[in-house]
């Protein structure tokens, strides 16, 4: 780009670029999950950051990672690839059964929290208790902070439901399911990661 | 218009006309704004108190009983966190941000309202939580704005029983609503834009609000991590941040945490926000040069990547701030050349501000007079940045008064007077009224005068050594007696400036009443809030048809134009296709680009 382009001048092109179709449209609120997504990300990344240098100082000791992790990964994963089955049966019009897998999605996320409670209590059963040890304390605020995101994208996932019940057009209804699909990938991502990060460390 | 477009108009607003849904419950941008704006202004009345409390203390030394050891660190550490976080953060993107972004962009209001009016109300709910600590006992928490653990959570510290835990709650709430508001910010720029306005064609303060909500999304997380595992260390006694620690003759449980863990963290969000701060300034302030100056903007391509350059350069400074928490001399060589590069574009930015004023048709406004007061306080603050971000200067001057000099100069008074000018600018727009001029002109020249006053002699006392953050100099040596006068002086002139800023609160009620009726562009700017059919405008800022944007915000004094302004919705004029058809009449700066005729527009 040369210095004499004078970008605000008028190159036939303005109205393309800014087309004036705003509003909270999929495009939109699209949009508006993936900056949520970016700030949850420097969230999460600051965690991992902290945990990190944490760990090189005194009193750490290595979490034993409780056994129902491993079938809570597998729950998490599985909600994820029904919310994108959902959205993919949605696109097609068959709304019977892209409901019933939108449901059981949501589902697995409530039963992920559940599990993730039950690996709060066998810690707690072994007496790993947060202030011991600062890697237990890790493990307590980064599991809580992952559920109560996790919590939130449920709230969403209420909201498609009752929009899919109350006889919402077809494309807000698969909607719906498209950005909680997303959100349900992220989520897994970002469980994934720290999974990774609790098991090497 | 046919019947049916006003129809569907009318359908699609559902303007709320119950008072309750109007003015309260709004999901309106511009109430929204009006609440967030007046909620930061009573907070900032409290810190403003606070300051006078403050200087009552360094001025006339036991004279008042009441201010004791642990009121004055209450005193310094609610002012700091409240100017900080609840005024000018809150102000300029809830406040400027919320009023400014729909109306300039062209469109109807903020793209997820809901979520507008919920991030209010939750940063009300921040601001309850955090005046709540003056009320719990051993009242607020006196840790220093920065909250450095051990001593922010340990006994001994006031405010150890409920002001901190308080104060931590109060932030991660306000993160929460920050969060809210900044995703409609930013998609709102990115998707809501009207019919023509490109992104090198919105008006600089959009840019600046947006570049700072960015930075704000992506800083405040490290707060949020900062807060959160504070938090936890004071209540359920982890050790993230603490290390085995001896207090009172007793140990504590804690062991093995670094207090500079939580520095890196907390500075990490600490510097963004102080050009979280600026940039909204440093946009605005060139949106009021330019039109009271009757001139484009000089360099506004330049401008835009400066804003940018800054945003992204000030995530890697951070360690600046902690040259005397003790750091490898490399880090602290890495941490000085980028903190002294951050010059290069702050450097543009002012060049331009003062080129656009250059040979310009200055009109001496009161807008006008708060943003060249502006430029000059910003120039001086940077310069004595420059100072500060070498180590070997820093690290004698870090502990004295030259560093408050330093900042208050830099990111407290000189986005404060963007502030004011942007008010006396948009109270027009706002109300439908002129704020008073005659009291506008005592509070600019007070404030403008009376905050050197203040400031400029603080960095005497810098250099003398005076230490920051003493309660009182009695008994030491090597302050002269000389130190407790100047003290004096600037209590006095703080007290002046403080009552300024009253009057300037009464001028802004008594206008609303009394004040001169505005017509709807009194100052004739070009960019599209002021081109509304209403003014103040109304519920859905455009009434049935949304503008069309041709031009940038800054065509002012464009020659052979009929007026010296072209809004930004004026189509294409007779002389601008004369001139594209016979570039060799005219010189080349003034040359239009081919404008498709389209209809639409003013």
């Amino acid at each position: 780009m040369s210095i004499l382009t004078k970008p605000w001048l008028d190159d036939g092109k303005a109205f393309d670029q800014a087309p004036g179709d705003g509003g909270a449209s999929l495009k939109t609120t699209r949009l508006g999950l993936f900056v949520f997504i970016g700030v949850a990300t420097a969230l999460f990344s600051l965690f991992a950051t902290a945990y990190y240098m944490r760990m090189m100082l005194g009193g750490w000791q290595v979490l034993v990672e409780p056994w129902i992790l491993w079938p809570n990964t597998a729950v998490l994963l599985i909600g994820s690839i029904l919310m994108h089955w959902a959205t993919r049966l949605g696109r097609r019009g068959d709304m019977v059964r892209a409901r019933r897998m939108f449901m059981a999605g949501g589902v697995a996320g409530i039963l992920f929290l559940l599990g993730q409670i039950m690996a709060w209590q066998q810690l707690i059963a072994l007496g790993a208790y947060a202030r011991v040890n600062p890697a237990n304390a890790f493990f307590y605020l980064i599991t809580g902070l992952h559920g109560l995101h996790l919590l939130g994208g449920l709230v969403a996932w209420g909201r498609g439901l009752r929009k899919s019940a109350s006889g919402a057009a077809a494309d807000k209804v698969t909607a719906s399911m498209e950005l909680c699909g997303t959100y349900w990938h992220f989520m897994l991502l970002v469980w994934l990661g720290l999974f990774l990060l609790l098991l090497v460390t | 218009m046919t019947d049916e477009t006003a129809k569907d108009y009318d359908a699609e607003m559902h303007e709320p006309t119950h008072f309750f849904t109007k003015y309260i419950w709004s999901q309106d941008h511009k109430v929204i704004a009006v609440q967030y704006s007046i909620t930061a202004m009573a907070i900032g009345l409290v810190a403003l108190v606070l300051s006078w409390l403050m200087r009552l203390q360094l001025g006339f030394p036991g004279v008042f009983d009441f201010i004791d050891q642990e009121a004055y660190y209450q005193y310094v550490t609610m002012h700091g966190m409240i100017m900080v976080i609840y005024l000018l953060t809150a102000f300029f993107l809830g406040g400027f941000g919320n009023y400014l972004i729909p109306l300039m962009v062209g469109a109807r209001d903020m793209v997820f309202p809901y979520l507008n009016m919920l991030s209010y109300w939750v940063y009300l709910l921040a601001v309850l939580v955090l005046v709540a600590s003056f009320f719990v006992t051993g009242g607020p928490t006196g840790a220093g704005w920065t909250l450095y653990p051990p001593q922010s959570i340990l006994p001994g510290t006031p405010g150890y029983d409920g002001g901190i835990i308080l104060m931590l709650v109060s932030l991660i709430i306000f993160i929460v609503a920050f969060t809210m508001g900044g995703l409609n910010y930013v998609t709102t720029i990115l998707q809501a834009r009207a019919r023509g306005m490109t992104l090198m064609r919105m008006p600089l303060s959009v840019w600046g609000i947006f570049v700072a909500t960015f930075m704000g999304l992506l800083a405040f997380p490290a707060l949020f991590v900062s807060g959160v595992m504070l938090l936890l260390d004071r209540v359920i006694g982890t050790s993230f941040f603490m290390p085995e620690i001896v207090s009172l003759g007793e140990p504590l449980a804690y062991g093995g945490g670094s207090p500079l863990l939580f520095q890196h963290l907390f500075w990490f969000f600490g510097h963004p926000e102080v050009y979280i701060v600026a940039l909204p300034a440093f946009g605005i302030v060139s949106d009021l040069l330019s039109v009271h100056a009757r001139k484009a903007i000089f360099g506004y391509r330049m401008m835009v990547w400066a804003l940018l350059a800054i945003g992204v350069l000030s995530f890697i400074v951070w360690a600046h701030h902690m040259y005397v928490s003790g750091m490898d001399p490399a880090f602290g060589y890495f941490f000085a050349v980028t903190t002294l590069i951050i010059a290069v574009p702050t450097a543009i930015k002012v060049y331009n501000w003062t080129l656009t004023l250059w040979k310009a048709d200055i009109h001496l406004t009161i807008p006008m007079m708060f943003a060249i007061a502006f430029i000059l306080t910003f120039v001086f603050g940077g310069l004595t940045g420059l100072f500060l971000g070498n180590v070997v200067v820093d690290v004698p001057l870090s502990d004295t008064y030259f560093v408050v000099a330093h900042f208050h100069m830099v990111m407290g008074v000189a986005p404060i007077l963007v502030v004011f000018g942007a008010i006396y600018h948009w109270y027009p727009k706002i109300t439908g009224r002129m704020l008073h001029e005659g009291m506008g002109k005592v509070h600019f020249w007070v404030t403008f005068l009376g905050t050197y006053a203040i400031y400029f002699p603080m960095h005497y006392l810098g250099f003398v050594g005076v230490p920051r953050r003493y309660y009182d100099y009695e008994d030491i040596e090597f302050i002269p007696d000389s130190v407790a006068d100047l003290n004096m002086a600037i209590t006095i002139a703080a007290l002046v400036v403080g009552a300024a800023q009253l009057m300037f609160i009464y001028n802004l009620v008594w206008s609303l009443i009394w004040g001169k009726k505005a017509d709807s562009n009194p100052w004739k700017a070009n960019s599209l809030e002021w081109q509304t059919p209403d003014t103040p405008p109304k519920h859905g800022n455009w009434g049935v048809e949304m503008p069309t944007v041709y031009r940038w915000a800054y065509d002012f004094s464009v020659p052979g134009a009929a007026e010296d302004y072209m809004p930004q919705n004026m189509p294409p004029q007779p002389f601008e296709a004369h001139r594209a058809a016979h570039p060799e009449e005219g010189p080349e700066e003034d040359k239009p680009g081919e404008d498709k005729p389209e209809e639409g527009g003013t």
